[in-house]
């Protein structure tokens, strides 16, 4: 490869990631030369900017139509953009959590980590082969690995970081493995190559192996969303990592993960052959490999919802609540793939919009109150008391977490619901799961309402909230709300600039 | 008919109450006051529909239509579903609208007496008022669900927040039974989208109507979605299993939300299966009758004889609504124009019944500081206004000739009788308990021997007296003169079937 063809390719469609890439560098470096003793909320400031910058260098992308350079590696079509914008506003959220007030102080690798690992979450979105998709994934695990551990004196922290390399490495091996059988059987690791391939003789003869494949990746990745049983690092990452990088994991770090989960499931196996054989008048032909696996993809979002929902009920540590709350919203977001609907992706973006919004302002909650004591159930109790304004932000978040109407986790759940009967069969299995799950999350959600509204508080003084914080909890209270009562606003937006279904076209 | 305003004007109504009430500071003097206030202007805007509301054509009156949003999917991105704001009234919605902003104005006077946070307390409780008069202006599934929904979050906070001793439990116990009904109904609603593309009231009901069951759901899925309407409503009700949460809120919840819990809230449940469950899939129903019935009878003799043991005046009434909805349960089962109608009068007759006898109870509590049936008694003589309210409303509930308990039973017995006489004969044997019971409760609360304790206490005051009487006077005024409810309702005409 020489200069003159590495000029053609169309290096404008990278920008989002070119200043994510140049603002965590100049982060680091000014971060080395800084004086040691002085303050880092600058460089927070910065990466703000620099996340800015990125997000008005996308929605000048979200008309264009696909781009596809660096050998096809590397795609930037409606589903990627889609995704990263996703990821650029949750991890502006994620930052703008950590504006350091006078009491606290902000460390600098903090900052640029979150970068890189937006950096990774974002190659995955956009990668259209399994080397640069892999390594998405690794640069958004490892900065995730040492995020968690970033409190180095804290044995909680310790243990989370420990836990979440050795589970999220052994993750990483399967996915890796799965992929392995998909370059053994095609000999491309282009993923719209292997998609083209996969109708070819070599794969109808060895179609076992390809469902083994999917069947590998869907394990690893599963990981990644936290679906059960591979979710049990979540809860104990989620409680010992700080806030903000709990909340970057259970938002960015999962949009990223269905991202990929998307993208990986969908395309290379969408023409692929099944293991059940219908019989039609000229032969036996085999069924699509995705109606084959179906039964497996409806297991993991069932076991998800319910594992999720069941463990929450006994949770005492708030973070861990929501640790398994976000588990099993992970299995909420499963259905629509499940159910192989046609409004998969709309279910899926739309609901990651509303669980963006929803979650990050929880996590904002917690992390506001974190600042007392280790943050437990009980330390809910009488907020409205003391701090009416922050209450009401968390009813709203908690509402539209359990899927109440006038706010955006209804309309995503009504949607996802819409993709589980609207497909024919219509997949009641699914729905039971997920009505059951919904109901078993009112428990602990009115719980915590239980607390905040009707018990006495210990304490009296009233909590101090960063300007930062007071940020994203208006923004997503607001949001929440907005999409809630007007979720036209996000549904015509997804109409007018995403066609979805460009990601099946090579 | 052209465009108007009002009914949203009328749902949106309570929020000026709230606007208020949330800029006055709370420890205000006024701010009960405020409170009632704010659940005027509502009842004004309904009596002003109740009076503009035509009632010699037939059809959804008052109609508003917006389109809210649309769901695209992008494979078939021109057949998008839309989801759409509707409004409108018929005759059924329009009584359950009087019965709801009536008694949520006189429930606002009982809680006159609220001495702490009552700025919270009126806050959700016109919230509370908004969702109720949503659920009954919606001509459209969607919104339906979502002023139901309303009702609960506010229902659970008034509950839970300034009940009675148990209150947590009560309020828990409402949200999670409520919850499953409510998710389940949105599950119907779900379906009934996806296959019709529509969620508007009246076009389902013709849609439904006049395919059958080849063109869209089959007859099974039909049945299996009015299975689940029927507990979604059921649990609302309540239908006897599922009654243990309501009987938790009676007992618990504060006065005026009982009053609005009994007289309206309960009374969504008739209204969902009136509506919903006849309209949409009255073959499958008319499949299920008996089953019904039967559900009814074991609502009326469970009810009754739950009640005649109870020993706390509360617990007395809580089963006596159970018995009393058991009564609309025959009605609906009998499927025929007398029983449905009685179905409706007996609903709207004990709404208003159930108002009376708990804003009398409200007194209860706050001069006795007892329900216990054993604590009290003689007071005839130390509050004479108030025995002779209680006697009134008893005897309207027990069902005596000139007041509306009676000519609803009357109604749904004679439709039960034309189509079910068995049944409607065991069903008899529950309006006898109801005399028992209620009569045992009454009378030991006003006669026995007087007791010193009581002495001077005060009999009811002016607040008390006018809803009291204001209740009354419909009672009496329904019964003797029922065509104030059938010529509105037109019954053959809003649901559309018997005539």
């Amino acid at each position: 490869m020489d200069m003159e063809t590495l000029l053609q390719y169309e290096w404008n469609s990278m920008w989002p990631e070119f200043t994510i890439l140049l603002t965590a560098v100049a982060l680091s470096l000014i971060d080395l030369f800084m004086n040691k003793k002085k303050d880092r909320s600058l460089l927070i400031w910065l990466a703000l900017a620099g996340i800015a910058v990125a997000i008005v260098c996308l929605v000048l992308q979200f008309d264009d139509g696909v781009v596809s350079i660096l050998n096809e590696t590397y795609r930037l079509d409606s589903f990627a953009k889609a995704f990263k914008f996703l990821m650029l506003i949750g991890t502006g959220f994620v930052l703008l959590l950590g504006v350091p007030d006078e009491s606290t102080s902000v460390r600098g690798e903090y900052i640029y980590l979150i970068l890189t690992a937006l950096l990774g979450g974002m190659m995955m979105a956009s990668s259209a082969d399994l080397i640069t998709l892999f390594v998405g994934l690794e640069l958004l695990s490892l900065s995730s690995y040492v995020l968690v551990g970033i409190r180095k004196t804290n044995p909680l922290a310790n243990e989370a970081a420990f836990k979440y390399v050795v589970n999220g490495g052994i993750a990483t091996a399967i996915t890796l493995f799965g992929m392995s059988y998909l370059y053994g059987l095609t000999g491309e690791t282009n993923i719209y190559e292997i998609q083209g391939l996969m109708g070819s003789d070599v794969v109808t003869d060895n179609r076992f192996l390809a469902v083994f494949a999917f069947l590998m990746i869907v394990v690893g990745l599963a990981f990644k969303i936290t679906a059960a049983p591979f979710h049990m690092w979540a809860p104990d990452v989620y409680q010992g990592a700080e806030t903000p990088v709990t909340a970057f994991l259970s938002v960015v770090s999962k949009i990223a993960g269905f991202a990929i989960m998307l993208r990986l499931l969908m395309v290379p196996f969408v023409f692929a052959p099944g293991t059940g054989e219908i019989i039609t008048p000229d032969g036996i032909s085999y069924e699509t490999l995705l109606v084959s696996v179906r039964p497996y993809l409806v297991l993991l979002a069932i076991v998800t919802i319910l594992v999720g929902n069941v463990i929450a009920l006994r949770q005492l540590n708030a973070k861990r609540l929501f640790a398994y709350s976000s588990i099993a919203h992970a299995g909420y977001l499963l259905v629509p793939l499940a159910a192989l609907s046609e409004l998969v992706f709309e279910a899926v973006w739309f609901y990651l919009t509303a669980y963006l919004l929803m979650n990050i302002g929880a996590f904002a909650v917690i992390h506001v109150m974190s600042a007392e004591e280790e943050v437990t159930v009980a330390s809910f109790a009488g907020l409205f008391k003391r701090a009416p304004y922050l209450t009401i932000a968390m009813s709203i978040y908690l509402l539209s977490l359990a899927g109440i109407p006038l706010t955006a986790g209804f309309i995503g759940k009504f949607e996802i619901f819409m993709s589980a009967l609207g497909t024919e069969p219509k997949r009641y299995l699914l729905v039971t799961a997920m009505l059951a799950g919904t109901v078993l999350s009112y428990v602990y959600y009115f719980g915590l309402f239980v607390q905040m509204y009707f018990r006495p508080s210990k304490r009296q003084t009233p909590v101090t909230i960063s300007n930062g914080v007071t940020a994203v909890l208006a923004i997503t209270a607001a949001g929440t709300v907005l999409l809630g009562v007007f979720p036209s606003i996000a549904l015509t937006f997804i109409h007018d600039h995403f066609q979805f279904l460009e990601i099946f076209n090579p | 008919m052209n465009e108007s305003f009002l009914l949203t004007i009328l749902i949106l109504s309570p929020l000026l109450g709230i606007v208020l009430l949330s800029v006055m500071p709370g420890n205000h003097r006024f701010i009960n006051y405020m409170g009632v206030l704010g659940t005027v202007l509502p009842l004004v805007l309904t009596l002003i529909v109740f009076s503009l509301f035509d009632r010699t054509v037939s059809g959804v009156q008052f109609v508003e239509y917006r389109q809210w949003f649309e769901l695209m999917t992008s494979i078939s991105p021109n057949e998008p579903y839309t989801v759409a704001y509707d409004l409108g009234v018929t005759g059924l919605s329009v009584l359950f609208l009087m019965l709801a902003s009536l008694i949520t104005f006189l429930a606002s006077l009982t809680a006159l007496r609220l001495k702490e946070s009552a700025k919270g307390f009126y806050i959700l409780f016109l919230l509370l008022e908004l969702g109720l008069l949503g659920v009954f202006v919606s001509e459209n599934l969607f919104l339906f669900f979502l002023f139901f929904e309303i009702t609960l979050v506010s229902m659970f906070l008034l509950v839970g927040k300034w009940g009675g001793f148990n209150r947590e439990k009560a309020a828990f116990s409402f949200m999670i039974y409520n919850g499953i009904g409510s998710i389940l109904l949105l599950i119907v609603i779900i379906v009934l989208f996806v296959e019709m593309k529509t969620t508007n009231i009246t076009e389902l009901t013709m849609l439904l109507k006049e395919t059958d069951s080849l063109e869209f759901l089959s007859g099974d899925t039909r049945t299996w979605l009015f299975v689940l309407l029927l507990i979604a409503f059921g649990i609302k009700l309540p239908i006897v299993p599922f009654h243990t949460w309501m009987v938790r809120v009676h007992v618990e919840a504060p006065i005026a939300v009982v009053m609005i819990h009994a007289g309206v809230l309960l009374k969504i449940g008739a209204y969902g299966l009136l509506r919903f469950g006849v309209g949409f899939f009255p073959q499958q129903l008319k499949d299920m009758a008996v089953v019904l019935a039967i559900l009814g009878v074991i609502n009326l003799l469970y009810g009754a004889f739950i009640a005649l043991v109870q020993t706390e005046l509360r617990s007395v009434l809580a089963y006596s609504s159970i018995s009393h909805m058991g009564i609309v349960l025959l009605g609906v089962a009998s499927f025929n124009t007398a029983g449905l109608q009685g179905a409706v009068f007996q609903t709207i007759s004990h709404g208003l019944i159930a108002a009376l006898l708990f804003l009398l109870v409200g007194v209860i509590v706050d001069r006795f500081h007892t329900t216990k049936l054993e604590e009290l008694g003689g007071v005839a003589s130390q509050a004479p206004l108030f025995a002779g309210f209680l006697l009134a409303a008893g005897l309207a509930s027990l069902g005596l000739p000139g007041m509306s308990g009676f000519i609803s039973e009357f109604l749904a017995f004679l439709g039960l009788f034309e189509s079910m006489p068995v049944i409607g004969s065991v069903g008899i044997l529950g309006l006898i308990l109801t005399a028992v019971y209620m009569l045992r409760a009454v009378l030991a609360v006003t006669f026995g021997e007087r007791r010193p304790l009581f002495d001077g206490i005060r009999d009811l005051t002016a607040v008390e007296i006018v809803p009291s009487a204001i209740l009354l006077s419909i009672i009496i005024w329904i019964g003797v003169y029922p065509a104030v409810l059938s010529n509105t309702l037109q019954l053959a005409r809003t649901i559309g079937i018997g005539g």
